[in-house]
């Protein structure tokens, strides 16, 4: 009987070694293969009717275009739309992986904090590099906040640059945690069903809601993971 | 002690912290009680927005609760 742990171990399906460099194909980049042409595939297939009064899968795909859009125009402003096929595929691609984990047998990509770390890192650099190439030096006036007394800049700036190396770390570890804890919490109760016999039931009727409620915060979260980058990239362009 | 007794030590007291969060988590939906109890008509406008507000507390949790996690299993 395996334990709540043992869902999240990698798995090797082509091993491939390139001198010390472990480059197998794993069960985790097969299931990131799986969300990228499952988003691709509904996306191109479901806008390619073009009409002007939508399907219902037209629908779907305009929706989330439509949220992603308002997001930026609410949270970075006009400045943001170049940006905007970046932000896109970041949801699309966290949203289809949390929801695939939720699958019987589907493996969480986002389960791994190397992978929620690589994406919130390079979020980070690059959001510090656009904000660097926009303003150069003035910059560092994200720092220190417009208006408040000189005195307070030796307590304010390092809070200030401490809170925003914390950024990418706070961002990885939100959705690392929620995905893990939700599958591990899910197995747990899972595992109460046939230990406790006949009285099982109870266990199984909550899990329903339950797996509802996961179900919910695996899109919760792409959301949240999106919403931040946005603000983050307001931060970089407006400076404030 | 022994560091099996000690890891478990450890995972309890790291969930202590989630107290501030689950006060954090009931402020979010008081104050959206509140603000809408003196002005209904804004009730779409700040429904959004409490989401974001309980799943960055929410977040909080979470680090508790992966410090116990990785005291009991690292």
């Amino acid at each position: 009987m395996a334990g709540p742990l043992e869902q999240f171990e990698i798995k090797p399906i082509v091993p491939l070694r390139i001198g010390e460099l472990d480059l197998s194909f794993t069960n985790s980049s097969l299931f990131m293969l799986i969300a990228a042409l499952g988003a691709t595939v509904f996306l191109v297939a479901s806008m390619s009717g073009r009409a002007l009064v939508p399907t219902r899968w037209q629908s779907l795909a305009e929706i989330f275009y439509e949220v992603i859009a308002n997001m930026i125009r609410d949270n970075v402003g006009s400045s943001g739309r170049p940006y905007f096929p970046f932000i896109f595929t970041l949801f699309i691609f966290v949203l289809f992986s949390n929801v695939i984990g939720m699958v019987p047998g589907g493996f969480t990509v986002t389960s791994h904090i190397i992978v929620t770390f690589g994406l919130a890192g390079l979020i980070f650099l690059g959001v510090t590099v656009i904000g660097i190439w926009r303003h150069g030096f003035k910059f560092l006036s994200l720092f220190f906040p417009h208006g408040a007394p000189w005195w307070t800049a030796f307590i304010l700036i390092p809070v200030e640059v401490v809170s925003y190396l914390s950024r990418p770390v706070s961002l990885s570890v939100r959705l690392f945690a929620n995905m893990t804890v939700g599958h591990v919490l899910l197995k747990v109760i899972a595992g109460f069903i046939a230990l406790m016999g006949i009285f099982g039931v109870v266990p199984f009727i909550f899990l329903i809601p339950l797996t509802a409620l996961e179900i919910g915060i695996a899109v919760l979260q792409a959301y949240i993971f999106t919403i931040l980058s946005c603000v983050y990239l307001h931060d970089a362009l407006h400076l404030h | 002690m022994e560091a099996e007794a000690a890891k478990f030590i450890g995972a309890g007291l790291a969930a202590i912290g989630m107290i501030g969060a689950g006060i954090g988590v009931g402020n979010v939906w008081a104050s959206y009680i509140t603000a809408l109890a003196r002005n209904p008509a804004s009730k779409d406008e700040i429904g959004a927005n409490i989401w974001i507000g309980f799943a960055v507390t929410e977040a909080i949790a979470l680090f508790a609760l992966i410090i116990g996690l990785i005291s009991l299993f690292g």
